[in-house]
């Protein structure tokens, strides 16, 4: 075998970093280690630098930008209607809620008005993929603590989720199903049936997972009491979501500014107090419970109607239309060649995403493309706690750390 | 914009001589950037924004002066307010103080600051690429920089790519 050359930090690499390590690590009584990019526990993309005494973490320091795909520049390109199709990319776990984000940010500026179904289905789909989400949470939580067969449950669940989503808008992903003003189309007839079999069928399966987890010793002694996050801490880093409220904090959107009906629907806020990742999971096991609360609540209420405006200046006509009607037809044509132009101004809106606020900032020039639009991510600004969550913890454990962060890194990237 | 808004609204503008920017119920302040560190200690001590929801920035090139707005948008959980703040900046390699010290969170959304706009933060304690590579040259969010439309060049055939290229050589 060939004798490796052994790897050292160069001076200049070491000069880019100086002010990130401690002296200990520059006098070469720690060490230094990259973790990642490509590294299964990292949860995507993520490379972390690691200043180690022993098996200890002294300090980690997140490099990311390697889903950096960007998206903000290119929605500026393209007409509103297109760039609609990017904002799935951004959190693939979480395509419903940022088509909704995006589809309010337009609705705002344009003053479009949203009918009582489009908003009750909006509702129903970004609640069960929450659950998703947390699902995907779970499943490589578990991993990541060495319990390996919870991924199998997990993703058992998700599968009926995604089948759903893919009977809605023929995607099982990257749906694009909500449009402003509405929705893509009404949803099937087989939905409510499918959604009414989710919805009986899964209590049970939470139960199934809080069996294998909740009162598990080698679960406990991996989760509690590690990576605690102060409600100080969590505040001035602007921590939002199911971390913010495993630390105590009862912020959640959907209460505090309801957006899409969800002042309709009686749901609680779960919360701890501990902050540590036992919380966090316990936060969103709850979350998932409480998510196919409204769920229910939503398809009882579900009113029929209209599933999108008709206001021809910004919503396309429906197909039969336009066969019979020129208005109908120059509308189409219109749209989906120019596309819509809402007045010059800017909004901010933000909804609960499962990784906590996800918001937009859209600024128009009265044009048919986005001036600038921005993503206020939940990723990007929760896994800036990392290194003080980490700090102190062992090697084994920071990897439980990151996936309770419950990042995803094209949500960080963007 | 509720009561509680527009009383906080009144006390900055007057102590700051800030003008406000009302649009669909949305309250931004447009502060100089000499007085942004004092704005938000203001703001997060006497008014409760606890939180830095997020920190970015609106090139309006060919526009010079103000060419840039950086955006401040900070959320108070304890009385369930949010507001806005406009920084605007003048000139093409412009500075601001950076709120670090206020908003720990600030960090990240200023080195992003940095990264896509050029926009340098002083005092900031790291100020490095985020997203990009380091070795990567312009600013991709302002509006100067072109979107794509370039064949990528690699190490083996970089030359070869580059006698194409349309920039002006000496």
């Amino acid at each position: 075998m060939p004798d490796r050359p052994t790897l050292t930090l160069t001076e200049a690499s070491m000069e880019e970093i100086k002010h990130l390590v401690s002296n200990r690590a520059i006098a070469g009584e720690t060490v230094l280690l990259n973790m990642g990019p490509q590294h299964p526990s990292t949860h995507g993309v993520l490379r972390l630098l690691l200043e180690l005494d022993g098996e200890e973490v002294v300090r980690c320091i997140p490099d990311v930008g390697y889903l950096h795909t960007g998206i903000e520049k290119n929605m500026e390109a393209k007409t509103y209607i297109k760039a609609e199709v990017m904002s799935d990319r951004l959190d693939y776990l979480n395509n419903v809620g940022n088509n909704l984000a995006y589809c309010l940010a337009i609705e705002k500026l344009t003053g479009l008005d949203v009918p009582p179904r489009a908003q009750a289905i909006r509702v129903i789909l970004t609640e069960l993929q929450r659950i998703a989400s947390h699902l995907i949470f779970l499943a490589t939580t578990g991993l990541d603590v060495a319990a390996t067969s919870i991924w199998m449950y997990c993703f058992r669940e998700r599968n009926l989720i995604l089948d759903i989503m893919e009977m809605c808008s023929g995607q099982r992903m990257m749906t694009t199903y909500i449009r402003p003003g509405g929705l893509w189309r009404d949803v099937p007839a087989e939905f409510e049936g499918e959604v009414r079999s989710f919805i009986k069928v899964f209590p049970s399966r939470v139960d199934e997972y809080e069996a294998l987890l909740t009162k598990n010793p080698i679960f406990l002694d991996r989760t509690k009491d590690i990576g605690v996050l102060t409600q100080e801490d969590a505040l001035s880093w602007g921590v939002t979501g199911p971390m913010l409220r495993a630390s105590g904090i009862p912020h959640d959107l959907r209460k505090s500014q309801p957006y899409s009906g969800y002042e309709l629907y009686d749901f609680e806020i779960p919360t701890r107090s501990e902050g540590d990742t036992f919380a966090r999971y316990i936060v969103r096991i709850e979350e998932m419970r409480e998510a196919l609360r409204i769920v229910e609540q939503a398809l009882d209420k579900l009113p029929y109607g209209p599933v999108r405006s008709d206001n021809r200046k910004y919503v396309p006509p429906p197909r039969s239309e336009l066969g019979t009607s020129m208005e109908a037809l120059i509308h189409h044509f219109k749209l989906w060649t120019e596309g819509f132009n809402p007045p010059k101004g800017s909004v901010y809106v933000a909804v609960e995403s499962p990784r906590g606020e996800l918001g937009v900032y859209l600024e128009s020039d009265g044009g048919p493309k986005p001036y600038r639009i921005h993503w206020r991510t939940p990723s990007f600004t929760n896994l800036q706690i990392l290194p003080l969550i980490a700090r102190g913890h062992l090697v084994g454990d920071l990897v439980l750390l990151i996936g309770t962060v419950d990042i995803v890194l094209g949500d960080v990237d963007r | 914009m509720s009561e509680n808004l527009s009383v906080i609204s009144e006390a900055i503008r007057e102590r700051f001589a800030a003008q406000e920017y009302a649009f669909l119920g949305e309250v931004s302040l447009i502060v100089k950037p000499e007085q942004i560190v004092e704005v938000c200690k203001a703001l997060r001590d006497e008014f409760n924004f606890e939180v830095l929801t997020e920190e970015t920035a609106v090139d309006y090139w060919p526009e010079q002066s103000p060419r840039f707005h950086v955006v401040y948008r900070m959320r108070s959980l304890q009385h369930n307010l949010i507001l806005g703040l406009r920084v605007p900046l003048e000139g093409n390699a412009p500075s601001i103080p950076t709120i670090e010290g206020i908003y720990k969170n600030a960090n990240w959304f200023e080195r992003e600051l940095w990264d896509m706009f050029g926009i340098h933060v002083e005092g900031h304690s790291d100020l490095r690429r985020i997203v990009l590579p380091y070795d990567w040259e312009g600013h991709p969010l302002r509006k100067d920089y072109p979107l794509g439309y370039e064949e990528v060049q690699f190490s083996f055939n970089f030359d070869e790519i580059d006698i194409r290229k349309p920039y002006a050589k000496e």
